[in-house]
């Protein structure tokens, strides 16, 4: 056969994807047949195939929780209120940006934008504790307008609202990224075409701009759903103490005090392979919503 | 062209723009300005007056006092030594990958593709990864931080994209010469691959300095914690150097020096990102340009 003799001949190539093959099964899928322990009662001494199977035990037990009506809820509105609120901001600062004539201030601009993508996740809570303690100055601008200084970063109520703002502001400029190379693709000739009709600016945007980079709009919305249950849990972390629980605890920082600090493995698994599960149905279920939409482009 | 004047409408409407991009600056450079400045102020007169325009309220104690933390400049030396590591090895994986994937002619890329792309949208999650990580003995050495994450199907998408784009007579000509296909691959594709090899180190550095969840969970040794985890203690878990505390009595003055620590330390991590920022520029939207190709 041609294969045999392709193979042979080629031998070298396969040495060059050997190692990611190698690497992607030792840490990609034996992960995923370890998932097994969350149906089984894991020991570390038995291993994974001789720990006893339990079955659905810790799902139910996870469902029947006290916890569980909170951490779902917690994580759901974390990320729905993160996604509506965060995702439209990229697009409006990509068209502004497009406004702007001159490259080099343009450019000057991004720079900036894109700033905060690079201050690591650590300094940027740090950088929340510092500006929203009591003492900060955010709380001397409270004062000043006659407030009394608010503990944000211990007050359950504005852990949402603290957690999505930094989000913004962390990432919308580098999101902007990809829609301004769409934009970049619109013909400056459909532009002047139709400012010589009289179209205004905001029909201009609204009839040329959008409409190209719906198809980028649609991808990108699609890949934020399928994360809809997991986006965020480092921060969630750094962010998470006692005094915000009750709206900081989603079930990323569950699954990681359950498994690392309580050491119940099994029981972790099953609650991150809940989660997983999840986040599986929201893409698919956007995904086809959004094909149905935008004819037919979806991403599955 | 006919230059249309604009309408006194568009006008407005620009102008709204220009405003808000300026406030949008504006926002994003405030709070590190605000870091910066407070990082050379006496804690007491940041305090009591905030940002102030008294020279007398200016020092350098914070960063003598970061400085002198050996606990910052060992964790900064790990962060370059496992971020410098692990680039290497997920470069030169992904690219390596990238290129039989890139070729029309190689059997099984199908297959092989399916393989990665599955693990993009589906995986085992924390603890099995982990149990994987422990079972082969790599918890708290640097392998646990290098070698799980090192392939990278974004990045091998990137670079095969790449590859597809380089012109095929280049490969004829080479062939016609009698050079093999491997020594074409770095003789002469690697050279000119030069910009997406940049591309994918600068967001493999960038990501895993960035990163401090991986060695929560992998490494057990203060002495191996890279930088973030230096930082989390510092700035997010509040604890001093107990170095520090061993030499100060008072509770009021450990305040005081703690205080003093967190904004020099934020300045001091941001540095080496800040100063390559610059030259950063160009290769951000290439990367991204890249990417959103397909």
């Amino acid at each position: 056969m041609g294969n045999l003799r392709y193979i042979k001949t080629n031998y070298w190539l396969y040495l060059l994807v050997l190692p990611s093959i190698v690497l992607t099964i030792v840490f990609k899928y034996f992960p995923m047949y370890g998932v097994l322990i969350a149906f089984k009662d894991y020991s570390y001494r038995k291993g994974i195939l001789g720990s006893e199977w339990v079955g659905f035990h810790h799902f139910e037990r996870f469902l029947n929780s006290p916890n569980f009506e909170q951490l779902f809820f917690n994580t759901l509105k974390l990320n729905i209120f993160g996604l509506l609120l965060g995702f439209p901001v990229p697009i409006i600062l990509a068209l502004m940006l497009n406004q702007v004539r001159k490259a080099a201030m343009k450019k000057n601009i991004q720079l900036f934008l894109y700033a905060p993508n690079f201050v690591s996740v650590v300094v940027v809570v740090g950088m929340l504790f510092v500006l929203l303690s009591p003492i900060g100055p955010i709380n001397k601008l409270v004062m000043a307008f006659g407030g009394m200084p608010i503990s944000f970063m211990s007050e359950p109520e504005y852990f949402r609202t603290v957690y999505i703002l930094s989000g913004i502001w962390q990432g919308a400029g580098w999101a902007s990224i990809i829609y301004v190379a769409a934009l970049a693709n619109v013909d400056p000739e459909l532009h002047n075409a139709a400012t010589l009709d009289g179209a205004s600016l905001l029909q201009r945007i609204w009839y040329i701009d959008i409409p190209t980079i719906k198809p980028v709009i649609a991808i990108v919305l699609i890949l934020a759903a399928g994360s809809i249950m997991g986006g965020g849990g480092d921060k969630a972390l750094l962010m998470w103490n006692e005094m915000n629980m009750e709206t900081s605890d989603i079930i990323s920082t569950y699954v990681y005090r359950v498994g690392f600090q309580q050491a119940n493995y099994s029981f972790s698994a099953a609650v991150d392979l809940f989660n997983t599960i999840i986040n599986l149905i929201m893409l698919i279920t956007v995904n086809s919503i959004v094909k149905r939409v935008n004819e037919g482009n979806g991403i599955v | 062209m006919d230059y249309i004047k604009p309408t006194r409408m568009d006008r407005i409407v620009l102008g709204i723009t220009y405003t808000l991009l300026f406030l949008g600056v504006l926002m994003i450079v405030g709070p590190l300005i605000y870091v910066v400045v407070a990082s050379f102020m006496e804690p007491t007169a940041l305090l009591n007056k905030g940002i102030s325009f008294d020279v007398a309220d200016y020092n350098l104690e914070g960063y003598k006092l970061i400085l002198s933390d050996d606990n910052i400049l060992r964790g900064f030396l790990n962060a370059l030594l496992y971020s410098s590591v692990f680039t290497v090895i997920t470069v030169t994986v992904c690219v390596f990958a990238g290129y039989p994937l890139s070729l029309d002619a190689f059997i099984g890329r199908k297959m092989i593709m399916t393989l990665f792309i599955i693990t993009m949208f589906f995986g085992g999650g924390l603890i099995p990864t982990y149990l994987v990580v422990k079972q082969l003995g790599m918890l708290d050495t640097i392998w646990a931080l290098v070698i799980p994450g090192a392939v990278s199907v974004w990045n091998i998408i990137l670079a095969r994209t790449f590859f597809r784009s380089l012109p095929k007579e280049l490969n004829e000509a080479a062939k016609i010469d009698g050079g093999s296909d491997i020594m074409i691959f770095f003789r002469i594709v690697l050279p000119l691959s030069k910009p997406i090899v940049f591309v994918l180190a600068l967001y493999a550095f960038v990501g895993h300095w960035n990163d401090f969840f991986q060695s929560l969970i992998y490494l057990d040794s203060q002495d191996k914690y890279p930088l973030q985890l230096v930082l989390r203690r510092i700035l997010i878990l509040n604890k001093v150097d107990p170095n520090i505390i061993a030499s100060v009595k008072e509770q009021a003055e450990l305040a005081r020096l703690s205080e003093l620590m967190k904004y020099a330390a934020i300045v001091i991590s941001s540095i080496p990102l800040l100063v390559m920022y610059p030259f950063f520029q160009k290769y951000f939207e290439k990367g991204v340009m890249v990417g959103s190709l397909k």
